[in-house]
């Protein structure tokens, strides 16, 4: 069992308080996933130059000295660099590749959990009220935000194994459920090429997409060619730039309610998750269909 | 009347309370307030009492039910009444997945649209549903009426037994062994009780009935094009 949560802001108004109410929305799934807890909030408006991401180092709580300047001089523009809680997020004018490359050549050690124009993740171990509360996520402002909490039957629980996955730039997934081909679909993937951090079934979901769209699908495309190749129960919701998207298996077998105001939109594993945001018992409540890619996003809202 | 808030007492204390009642034969009335879309609310009710809850309830609402009679003053999450002996179930809202799962006696009305499985394994429980019903609805369902007002989603009533189902909108691709079945004035007597018992105002002229082509009680390979 995992929970799973998205949030939408319609209301520009609203966009301060994102972070408290992906909070509360993620501490109300803490029954479903008490092992780890993530989240990917979108900020900013993606249209300059600036890429960010977010890292990850296991090994060392303080390995992020000197990390920033390494980079400056390695990628030849300035890097700023945030700590929060386990994760850094780096900011800089440059192409995710190029730090990407020099990352893997110079600190291995080092993970790379998020990245894009907009994205941030944060993931760790941990009880949704104890790993909101370490990366002050109360406080963060932002357009929209999925989130996750994890109780793991698949893989090890660990942060690089927690939620949201990054599928590719400003696009990242989260998954409740369990897929039953995820080997036979790892290797595919593999043989096309991609490589994976862990042995982890949700990571290949958001692999798959990724790879989808490396061959030119739109995320909707993405979605529909999974509803065929992944075999076994799911609900996924996957962020993007612009919004966030929910499907299900075809039969539905994991849980998924939704709910929007003029305010905001939002999905969860259960209700408990949407009960206290603003106006909740005066929103539309429904139940996504099975099979039936659903997504939210600023063309059509604005 | 006593009236217990979920915003200051546990739903481990509320159920408690309730259940001290199990046994009892005198009717009272209970109120519950921000329920919040928790779980197991009301469950393992024991006694002729009067619960109404005033919001959206989580999973297992009324599980178990002997006897009482529940009214939800908005939706409800995963299997309402499931496993119900006895009693009445009022939704005044939409229900998700297995409404009465398993039950086995009383009376659950939905006054909205129920979601998928709608009566799966359903064992005696009467279910009328005033709006639609989702895939899967009455799967494996043994004994029982599910009456349905508005439209079924596809594979009703797959692998069902003897549990009557009577669908007065559009029915998608039946399930495994189920078929329509003639309207019997016997039917249409059964049903105008059930409707009359649910308080739901619907003509039993305008309904159709499905059950059980009874091919697949037991494997014979001769049926296995029906699975």
């Amino acid at each position: 069992m995992c929970g799973i949560v998205g949030l939408f802001i319609k209301n520009p108004d609203l966009k301060n308080s994102l972070g408290r109410h992906l909070s509360e929305m993620l501490i109300g799934m803490s029954q479903r996933g008490p092992d780890s807890t993530g989240f990917a909030i979108y900020r900013g408006n993606g249209l300059d130059d600036s890429i960010k991401l977010t890292l990850f180092n296991g090994l060392s709580p303080a390995g992020w000295d000197g990390l920033a300047a390494e980079l400056e001089i390695a990628v030849g523009v300035s890097v700023s660099l945030e700590i929060r809680s386990s994760h850094a997020m780096v900011t800089a004018q440059c192409t995710v590749d190029d730090i990407l490359e020099w990352l893997t050549r110079h600190h291995p050690e080092i993970r790379v959990v998020g990245y894009g124009h907009c994205i941030e993740i944060y993931k760790e171990m941990g009880l949704p009220a104890d790993v909101v509360g370490r990366f002050g996520l109360a406080d963060m402002s932002g357009s929209h935000a999925i989130g996750h909490t994890r109780m793991a039957t698949e893989s090890a629980v660990t942060t690089e194994h927690s939620h949201p996955f990054i599928a590719a730039s400003d696009i990242c997934l989260v998954h409740n459920g369990s897929l039953s081909n995820h080997n036979r679909l790892r290797r595919r993937l593999q043989a096309h090429g991609m490589s994976f951090e862990t042995d982890n079934d949700s990571e290949v979901a958001a692999r798959y997409v990724a790879y989808r769209i490396a061959e030119g699908a739109s995320l909707r495309e993405a979605l529909e060619a999974a509803l065929k190749d992944l075999d076994g129960f799911y609900t996924f919701a996957v962020g993007t730039r612009d919004g966030f998207a929910v499907v299900r298996d075809g039969i539905a077998c994991k849980p998924a309610v939704m709910a929007e105001t003029d305010d905001w939109v939002a999905m969860a594993s259960e209700y408990r998750s949407l009960a206290y945001l603003p106006g909740a018992d005066k929103a539309k409540v429904w139940e996504p269909e099975p099979a039936v890619v659903y997504s939210w996003g600023r063309e059509q809202t604005e | 009347m006593t009236v217990i808030d979920l915003s200051k007492t546990s739903i481990r204390d509320l159920n408690q309370r309730l259940h001290d009642l199990n046994g009892a034969d005198r009717t009272n009335e209970w109120r519950i307030t921000n329920p919040n879309g928790e779980h197991a609310i009301a469950a393992g009710l024991n006694a002729p009492i009067n619960v109404q809850i005033d919001g959206p309830v989580g999973y297992y609402c009324g599980g178990m039910n002997k006897e009482a009679m529940i009214t939800i003053n908005g939706h409800c999450g995963w299997g309402v009444g499931e496993n119900i002996m006895s009693g009445f179930i009022r939704v005044k809202g939409n229900a998700s997945e297995s409404v009465g799962a398993s039950g086995v006696g009383g009376l659950i009305v939905i006054e909205g649209d129920a979601s998928s499985r709608c009566g799966i394994s359903m064992k005696g429980v009467d279910i009328v549903v005033t709006g639609s019903v989702g895939h899967m609805s009455a799967f494996l369902a043994q004994k029982g009426h599910l009456v349905v007002c508005g439209d079924v989603g596809p594979d009703l009533g797959a692998s069902i037994y003897e549990t009557v189902i009577y669908v007065q909108g559009e029915v998608g691709r039946l399930g495994a062994d189920c078929i329509e079945k003639e309207m019997t004035p016997e039917h249409r007597e059964n049903l105008t009780r059930l409707l009359r018992q649910a308080e739901v105002d619907a003509d039993p002229a305008r309904f159709r009935r499905y059950g059980s082509a009874r091919k697949l009680y037991h494997f014979n390979v001769d049926h296995a094009d029906a699975y």
